[in-house]
């Protein structure tokens, strides 16, 4: 079976991957996952998962590529450089 | 002083020799997590063979350094169990599920030493013999059923009774049946004198750099 291991490092923080392991069941997991994860006082906590337990979501349609939608956001730069030349302005000085 | 010092020896010998088989599946174990694990394992021995030398150097006017490696191989105190070299997993895993069984008994009986110098130095190698202890069990529990792992066990059975002496030996001659599940077959304790046959092999090996250019400083 593949477990997949995430640590926290210092109390309180989020837990972020760290890797998998394989072993035939939990307490063989839990013994590897100390080996590797925690021997070396490196983490706070592991929280072990079997990978089939996770479910997993990859697929985001986004037929009409509504960028405003999006995280990185609505890009402004271009629109307003087109804008200015229209106007005939410049972009005001760094204050 | 001197009596303390022969004691912590023979531990230390154990710990040392035993770490090193072990360590000899470095790279080559079944899969990679044990593979790790093993390995980690090892060096905790190890790791508890040098505390206990450095306590023992104190007594004696020496060095940890000069206790594990400066010997002649006939001055080596440890148990012909931890020096044979296993080949097969199996045999291995026994080695170790019946060693961490008799180590544990052992320091059981350190850590209630009235020398406190013992007595926490054993407290502190059994915080980590916790795990040691985890991975033989679990070993032991899934390899159960499995036939080579039953004849490895009554084959190293006469020798694991003998890491201990008359007294502690009949505690764990008691208490395997019950961890194991199953009972091995009655064998004579292989008394702690003279070596294997392979321990001048292991003792070339494990002194070779030090002997390669003596008295040097590391």
């Amino acid at each position: 079976m593949i477990y997949e291991v995430f640590r926290q490092e210092r109390k309180g923080q989020a837990f972020q991957h760290a890797g998998s392991i394989t072993a035939p069941n939990d307490a063989f997991a839990e013994a590897y996952a100390r080996e590797q994860y925690g021997r070396r006082q490196e983490s706070e906590a592991l929280w072990l998962v079997a990978r089939t337990a996770l479910r997993e979501i990859h697929d985001f349609p986004d037929e009409l590529q509504k960028s405003y939608h999006r995280v990185d956001g609505y890009s402004l730069k271009a629109k307003l450089k087109e804008a200015r030349e229209r106007a005939g302005t410049t972009a005001p000085a760094d204050r | 002083m001197r009596e303390r010092a022969q004691r912590l020896l023979q531990i230390a010998d154990d710990e040392l020799v035993l770490g090193w088989r072990d360590s000899e599946w470095t790279g080559i174990a079944p899969f990679l997590e044990e593979d790790v694990a093993l390995s980690s394992i090892a060096q905790n021995e190890i790791g508890h063979a040098r505390a206990l030398y450095e306590l023992a150097a104190r007594d004696l006017g020496t060095t940890a350094d000069e206790l594990a490696f400066d010997r002649a191989p006939e001055e080596y105190r440890c148990a012909p169990f931890v020096e044979v070299r296993l080949m097969a997993w199996a045999d291995t895993i026994a080695r170790r599920v019946l060693y961490e069984a008799a180590d544990a008994i052992r320091l059981d009986m350190l850590k209630a030493d009235p020398d406190p110098e013992l007595a926490g130095l054993a407290a502190k190698m059994d915080r980590e013999e916790v795990y040691h202890r985890l991975h033989a069990e679990m070993w032991a529990d899934r390899l159960r059923e499995e036939p080579r792992f039953r004849t490895a066990v009554n084959a190293l059975w006469g020798q694991a009774l003998g890491v201990l002496d008359a007294e502690l030996a009949a505690v764990l001659a008691e208490r395997m049946p019950e961890q194991l599940g199953w009972t091995p077959a009655a064998a004579v304790p292989a008394a702690r004198d003279g070596h294997s046959d392979g321990f001048r092999e292991l003792w070339d090996d494990m002194t070779m750099v030090r002997r390669s250019i003596p008295g040097a400083s590391w």
